[in-house]
């Protein structure tokens, strides 16, 4: 396997991870926003902080309103990370890579490109908002679905997997960042009587937008509360969006490859540091936002690891 | 309703499907006894389902252009271009005739120049060829091929007789439309291949992983083929990704190749990895900057060296482009008189040469009846269209010629043949050529089954290049 084709594969899986992931987000977010009670400052611009390009939205948009915020998440071409352009890059991706790649695949993913470019008005607006979404979110699962099976699981689906996972990974913990943080100060301006019940769908809400709703009450008994969800979303090694499960998919894909030894030193320390978190203490102290930074840094890592030993060494011009 | 056959007028030209007395020519009864059969709507669907095929399997080619290079969908006429089998068989014997003598040719030119010593061909002409290779002389490819992959365009005049226009050796491309045009009929059209036999074009990309494997320099059952592309903006990349797709071959750009010790590698996820055959479609002078373009960033350091080493195979071979200059096209009569010593089966488009001071006098004083093409200009760069080009025009390329006469040729004005295309509600004819790709191995010589039906998509346009608007059909060879 090319070296080129590694870096398009991984790139591939990753950006059609992130629009995936970008889909449910604006989905669950609207959902949740419905179930609040008026005047919650719970807003818009939650999402932005999540996505983490806030800076560049703050230099071209005065206000956070939904719109603003559903189309620039969505549909605008200068935010690198909108749902458009990611879509754009698997799809540039999957086309210079059509020689490996089932022509299924091809096909899937340059359909939903052309889908989501002629009818993003509808994912601004809110009456189509859940239809387009959706339409996104099942054509990304039916390709994931069409690559296991029916690409040899061979070093191609190894580079499909590290892409997948690393992404995965990274959006899980800004999920959660943004469940604790974000989420629960704006809980503090409730009165306590009222904190509950909008406590509890805050965090259903963080995990449906992982799809991770069912899985945790089958999991975890309790109700559903704000320990137990940040340890099931880090440290849940079942779950195939908890950031353990990501990690350890990673290894048994690094495990594969050859001259693998320093991806899966990173890697393993990453993971040993994952399970070995007290998750109350960090919750207690409030340092879990310095907990994800530091988590997204050691995905970095990862990132920076396979890319050295399998991808084309970047060239100086 | 349907199409109103009575309506289309073939006018003054050879129409491929409709004879002058307005009656189907007989490869193509099946085929509109058929579409009459189809109701106006269902013509508008089976259009917006072939729009949609080429839309989704993402059938396109880049167009370069001041506002940046834009990938277009690939523009496609649904109404088959048909032509009988048997016609087909003598076109493929002209087309397997002429690319042996042209092998012949290129290997003679780097080796003995034998037919430069018996004067068939002025030598200057040859060595001040622009792709006249010196560091090629004394090479010795496999099997003495030097051109693998020809893709040859054909025209048909008045007189309904196929005329050579033009040979392209160095990277003809189009193949992959050919298969995919074939493709977006089978899912348009299923039920017009039941009822008659149309040759299946399929086979191609075996064929030429075949072709190429034979060439390998390490006698392997499966040796390593890449394709060596120029990279994604390159306005033929999908049909690089295509061909490495269909032949299960590795596609690479020159940066995953690597030359040590004379020997090719490419940069895999394990290290480096031999490579013994490369199909390339850069040009030559892109190939190795240690040997050719010094700034060229496609190519790879050290290639011409492994190749004259003869520790990997290049198909086509650098300087196979010498026998594809117009100038030496107005001599392959001769040539395949000269190595086969046979008539040519297939005619070229008469042509006056410019560096014959008899016939450089006849092409001045009648330029604007003339078509004037510079040697070595592909996809219809650089011409002048006579008749319909300005005086001023005229005079400028009066100018052009004056100053390089074994620059250029020049022909009369051809009348393509025509073919209905759809267009809104009815049919209308529009002028077309066809490109069949010819493969040369050391033992056999393969035609694809018809080729690539290029369409001036304007009406009353000669000009079928895809970079200058052109179109393309699906070919049928039918079997009587």
């Amino acid at each position: 396997m090319l070296a080129r084709v590694a870096e398009r594969v991984y790139w591939l899986s990753r950006y059609m991870e992130r629009t995936e992931n970008s889909a449910r987000l604006v989905n669950v977010y609207s959902n949740l926003l419905l179930d609040l009670p008026r005047g919650t400052k719970v807003g818009w611009r939650t999402l932005i902080d999540i996505t983490g390009i806030h800076e560049l939205f703050d230099e071209n948009h005065e206000s956070a309103d939904e719109r603003q915020v559903i189309k620039y998440l969505l549909a605008d071409k200068n935010n690198p990370s909108s749902l458009i352009n990611s879509l754009a890059l698997a799809r540039e991706n999957a086309r210079t890579t059509r020689e490996i790649m089932p022509s299924e695949a091809w096909e899937l993913i340059n359909d939903l490109y052309h889908y989501t470019k002629e009818n993003t008005n509808k994912g601004i607006g809110r009456t189509g908002r859940h239809a387009f979404l959706n339409k996104i979110i099942n054509a990304s699962q039916q390709l994931t679905g069409l690559l296991a099976g029916s690409v040899s699981h061979d070093r191609v689906y190894d580079f499909v997997v590290l892409g997948r996972n690393i992404e995965r990974a990274d959006m899980t913990s800004r999920i959660i960042d943004t469940g604790a943080a974000n989420l629960s100060l704006s809980i503090e301006q409730l009165k306590d009587e009222e904190t509950l019940p909008y406590e509890n769908s805050l965090w259903m809400s963080v995990l449906r937008s992982l799809s991770a709703y069912q899985m945790y009450r089958q999991h975890v008994h309790d109700r559903v509360n704000g320990d137990d969800v940040v340890d099931f979303l880090l440290r849940n090694a079942d779950f195939p969006r908890a950031v353990l499960h990501c990690l350890q998919s990673l290894t048994n894909a690094i495990e594969r490859l050859p001259n693998n030894e320093e991806s899966l030193r990173v890697i393993a320390g990453l993971q040993r540091r994952v399970s070995e978190l007290n998750i109350e203490k960090i919750l207690r102290k409030a340092n879990l936002h310095e907990f994800i930074d530091s988590l997204q840094a050691d995905i970095a890592d990862v990132h920076n690891a396979v890319s050295k030993t399998w991808f084309l060494p970047v060239t100086e011009a | 309703m349907g199409i109103n056959w009575k309506e289309y007028k073939t006018e003054l030209f050879y129409d491929e499907l409709i004879s002058a007395g307005g009656r189907p020519r007989k490869p193509a009864r099946a085929l509109i006894s058929y579409l009459r059969g189809l109701k106006d709507s269902e013509i508008t669907d089976r259009k917006l389902a072939a729009e949609l095929a080429i839309k989704t399997m993402g059938i396109t080619f880049t167009v370069y252009s001041d506002a940046g290079n834009i990938d277009r969908d690939w523009p496609f006429d649904i109404i088959p271009r048909t032509i009988g089998a048997a016609e087909w068989s003598i076109t493929e014997s002209g087309l397997k005739q002429r690319l042996i003598a042209l092998n012949h040719f290129i290997d003679d030119i780097y080796n003995d120049q034998k037919i430069l010593k018996d004067k068939v061909i002025p030598k200057e002409l040859i060595l001040k060829s622009k792709n006249f290779r010196k560091q090629c002389v004394g090479m010795k490819p496999v099997g003495n091929v030097w051109a693998h992959i020809c893709g040859t365009d054909l025209i048909r005049d008045k007189d309904g007789k196929f005329y050579v226009l033009e040979d392209n050796l160095r990277v003809p491309s189009g193949v992959s439309y050919m298969l995919e045009n074939r493709e977006v009929t089978k899912r348009v059209f299923p039920e017009i291949f039941a009822d008659q036999t149309i040759l299946p074009v399929t086979d191609y990309p075996t064929q030429l992983f075949d072709t190429l494997a034979a060439i390998s320099p390490r006698p392997l059952d499966y040796p390593e083929v890449v394709v060596l592309t120029p990279g994604i903006y390159n306005s033929a990349y999908f049909e690089h990704a295509y061909l490495a797709q269909r032949m299960g071959a590795e596609l690479v750009e020159g940066s995953d190749l690597v030359v040590e010790d004379d020997k090719v590698y490419m940069r895999t996820i394990h290290g480096l990895s031999p490579v013994d055959v490369i199909y390339r479609r850069i040009d030559d002078l892109f190939l190795d900057p240690e040997t050719f373009d010094k700034d060229s960033l496609l190519g790879v350091p050290g290639l011409m060296r492994a190749w004259l080493k003869g520790n990997v195979a290049l198909a086509n071979a650098p300087g196979a482009g010498v026998a594809d200059d117009k100038v030496i096209y107005t001599y392959i009569p001769d040539i395949i008189k000269y190595y086969l010593n046979e008539n040519p089966i297939l005619p070229n488009v008469p042509s006056y040469q410019c560096i014959e001071p008899e016939q450089l006098k006849y092409v001045l004083a009648n330029l604007s009846e003339l078509v004037v093409k510079p040697a070595n200009e592909s996809g219809g760069y650089g011409m002048l269209m006579g008749p319909q080009a300005s005086k001023k025009q005229c005079q400028d390329f009066a100018k052009l010629i004056k100053a390089n006469p074994r620059n250029y040729i020049a022909q009369p004005l051809i009348s393509l043949s025509t073919t209905p295309v759809l267009c809104e509600d009815r049919v209308e004819p529009r002028h077309v050529d066809l490109r069949p790709f010819i493969l040369q191995g050391s033992q056999q010589t393969y035609v694809t089954a018809g080729g690539l039906t290029r369409v001036a998509m304007q009406k009353g346009s000669f000009i079928v290049n895809s970079s200058q608007g052109g179109g393309s059909k699906d070919t049928w060879i039918v079997a009587e």
